[in-house]
């Protein structure tokens, strides 16, 4: 059997005790774009979290079973957290750009990595703004507060901020659920973009937005993994009851 | 029963039903005494305290007053010869008087009789021994220079005009010297002793404070945070006077032995005992400010693949400057108004110097030790008070300071325009 790119087998997970997530094995390709869909508090976004160990941040969380990217499970003992981190980036439901300028909120990842040549920022800079698709907005005042940008261009930012690192994986969780409709086609439009370099995995609320831009979808309901397969099948002749049921909107 | 039928009228609302009572009836303004009386206590206190506030500023300003007006008074003439003489021979010594040719150590009159002509200004101090001894103590005192200094008191009680314009020119220099037959009220040294000490007291005080409150805030455990908050916030009450005398006996001479300076109570020593009494402050309110950083910035950092010190220093610390600014800025207003440390524990002479290892004596330790024993309306008096408004002006400048140049240029550069 050939691994993709992100990997769980059996995997559990515990917040102080009680069990948040059940049995999950799932296996998500390369270069792809992924949609986690579920009822609120189904565990997706706690499952997404745990891609990049920002669960470790809460307390009391424990972790059983497998979760490996590119064939090394990430709860091993000896894995560097920061470094996994330069490897799966992550944007939040709630854009988060630091207060600082927008040149120094894309400047920050590359800096932290060491890069400190000026030429070699600008140019970075530039690049990550312009994969996401916010260049042409900002380039004149990139020395201006990020805090002053409007909702949909801070998420985007973050997006940028992201890329900026050059991550392998980017996982985002309902990055486009506080934005307007035209924010959110712009978002859609990139995530699509993004896919031919990115692993992307997304967790989101509206079910529209999965199928639109998603190649495969997996429903959560319960912190269990109820149904994972190609979009269009989850879309249009799901195998399950529940998950026929919360896509048609019969849910509950 | 108006309640009663409030209730009444509420349940009424929901289920439509109409009773006999009918509508809340919001034609006519109803008094309500409880509300009235809240709002009246709470104006009549709000204005109180401001007035109080104000009422201080204005009693220190005015008791200051007298020196600035008298400089362009009428001149008088000077009720007695001598003390006329050493006035207008200020700045030099001549013969004229017995007075005249002695300068005097701090706060003592010397045995003019023993010492005729060896001119001993404190702290350029060439028999150390001698000047110990002296130091605070009324040697005996030749005739002509308790009448003369009588007659300077009868002067000054009397009318103040002549000796206030003598008294402001001296105001700029360097020898502090209240108390004299020519009293000299140079607070330059004054003003440079209370920032130098201030100065030191942040250099030592800021960065401990504020990386002790950047763990507490971002690496301690939460068990480690509830014990550690609580127990500096606990210290912020400390009194001064034990921290002072814990300079004095303690901190003083471990710092002599381990830095070899010469005179025991420094500005370095206060310094450090004041920075010991502003730790708590800032510490308390930078792990305010460190703490209400968004949670989302530490997040957004983390998953960036930043570490957790780089998460801290570039992230957290700059978003919390504000507030760490705040911290630093009452630090300072506590060091500049300290009195009882900077009594205890800084040597106390007025020594206009930029070497850290000097005695010093500050603006407030001044009043402190001074006020209790000044003739009521003397001018040096009046010196003082104008010592205090200096201690509220500054303390205002540098408010503004913060409020304008901080909050405008800093924190654009920091985070953006």
């Amino acid at each position: 059997m050939i691994l993709e790119k992100i990997h769980t087998e059996n995997m559990y997970l515990y917040y102080s005790g009680k069990m948040a997530l059940k049995d999950i094995s799932i296996q998500i390709p390369e270069k792809k774009v992924t949609a986690f869909i579920g009822p609120s508090g189904c565990g997706k976004s706690t499952f997404l979290r745990s891609l990049n160990r920002m669960n470790d941040l809460i307390d009391g969380v424990k972790i059983e079973g497998k979760v490996m990217i590119d064939a090394i499970n990430i709860y091993d003992k000896n894995i560097d957290v920061v470094n996994l981190r330069k490897k799966v980036g992550m944007v939040f439901q709630k854009s988060n750009p630091f207060a600082k300028s927008i040149y120094e909120n894309i400047a920050y990842g590359p800096k932290i990595n060491g890069i400190n040549n000026k030429n070699q920022l600008d140019e970075i800079v530039e690049t990550a703004l312009k994969n996401a698709a916010i260049w042409d907005e900002v380039k004149d005042r990139l020395g201006d507060s990020a805090l002053g940008l409007s909702g949909g261009q801070q998420q985007r930012l973050c997006i940028a901020r992201t890329l900026a690192v050059n991550p392998e994986i980017v996982l985002m969780d309902e990055p486009a659920s506080a934005l307007d409709p035209l924010s959110t086609a712009k978002i859609e439009e990139l995530i699509v973009q993004l896919k031919e370099k990115y692993t992307i995995v997304i967790v989101t609320h509206n079910m529209q937005q999965a199928a639109r831009i998603s190649d495969n979808t997996a429903f959560f309901y319960l912190g269990e993994l109820i149904e994972y397969d190609k979009t269009k099948k989850i879309f249009t002749n799901p195998e399950r009851k529940q998950t026929e049921d919360y896509i048609t909107g019969r849910f509950g | 029963m108006g309640r009663k039928k409030n209730k009444g009228k509420s349940s009424n609302y929901s289920d439509s039903e109409s009773h006999d009572s009918g509508l809340i009836d919001i034609t006519r303004k109803k008094f309500r005494l409880g509300d009235y009386v809240a709002e009246k206590v709470i104006k009549g206190v709000a204005f109180l305290s401001i007035t109080i506030i104000v009422l201080i500023f204005t009693f220190v300003f005015r008791e200051a007053f007298p020196i600035f007006n008298s400089s362009n008074g009428e001149k008088k003439e000077a009720a007695v010869q001598t003390v006329k003489d050493s006035q207008e021979t200020y700045g030099s010594v001549t013969d004229q008087t017995p007075v005249a040719q002695t300068q005097e150590t701090y706060g003592s009159v010397v045995d003019t009789s023993a010492k005729e002509g060896v001119q001993e200004t404190y702290g350029e101090v060439t028999d150390k021994q001698q000047v110990q001894e002296q130091y605070g103590v009324q040697t005996s005192q030749d005739q002509d220079t308790i009448s003369a200094s009588k007659s300077t008191y009868t002067v000054n009680a009397g009318s103040g005009t002549d000796d206030n314009r003598s008294a402001i020119k001296t105001l700029i220099t360097k020898d502090w010297v209240p108390v004299s037959d020519k009293p000299r009220y140079g607070i330059l040294a004054l003003i440079i002793g209370t920032f130098k000490i201030t100065l030191i007291s942040m250099l030592f005080a800021a960065p401990l404070a504020i990386l002790a409150a950047l763990y507490t805030a971002v690496f301690a455990t939460k068990k480690m945070k509830e014990i550690i908050k609580p127990t500096i916030e606990l210290l912020a009450g400390f009194p001064s006077v034990v921290i002072g005398f814990f300079a004095l006996m303690v901190l003083a001479t471990f710092l002599q032995n381990f830095f070899h300076y010469e005179t025991r109570l420094n500005s370095f020593v206060g310094g450090i005992a004041m920075g010991i009494a502003a730790i708590p402050i800032i510490f308390t309110i930078t792990e305010d400010a460190l703490t209400a950083v968004p949670k989302s910035f530490y997040e957004a950092s983390l998953a960036l693949g930043a570490s957790k010190w780089q998460t801290a220093f570039f992230v957290i610390l700059p978003a919390a400057t504000p507030g760490i600014f705040a911290a630093i800025l009452l630090g300072i207003g506590r060091v500049f108004g300290e009195t009882m440390i900077a009594l205890m524990a800084t040597g106390n002479a007025a020594l206009m110097t930029l070497n850290p290892f000097d005695s010093v004596r500050t603006l407030a330790a001044t009043i402190g030790a001074e006020m209790a024993e000044v003739v009521f309306g003397d001018t040096h008096y009046n010196v003082l008070f104008l010592i205090g408004s200096m201690l509220f002006i500054f303390t205002f400048v540098i408010n503004a300071i913060a409020e304008f140049y901080v909050k405008g240029k800093l924190m654009k550069r920091i985070q953006g325009k």
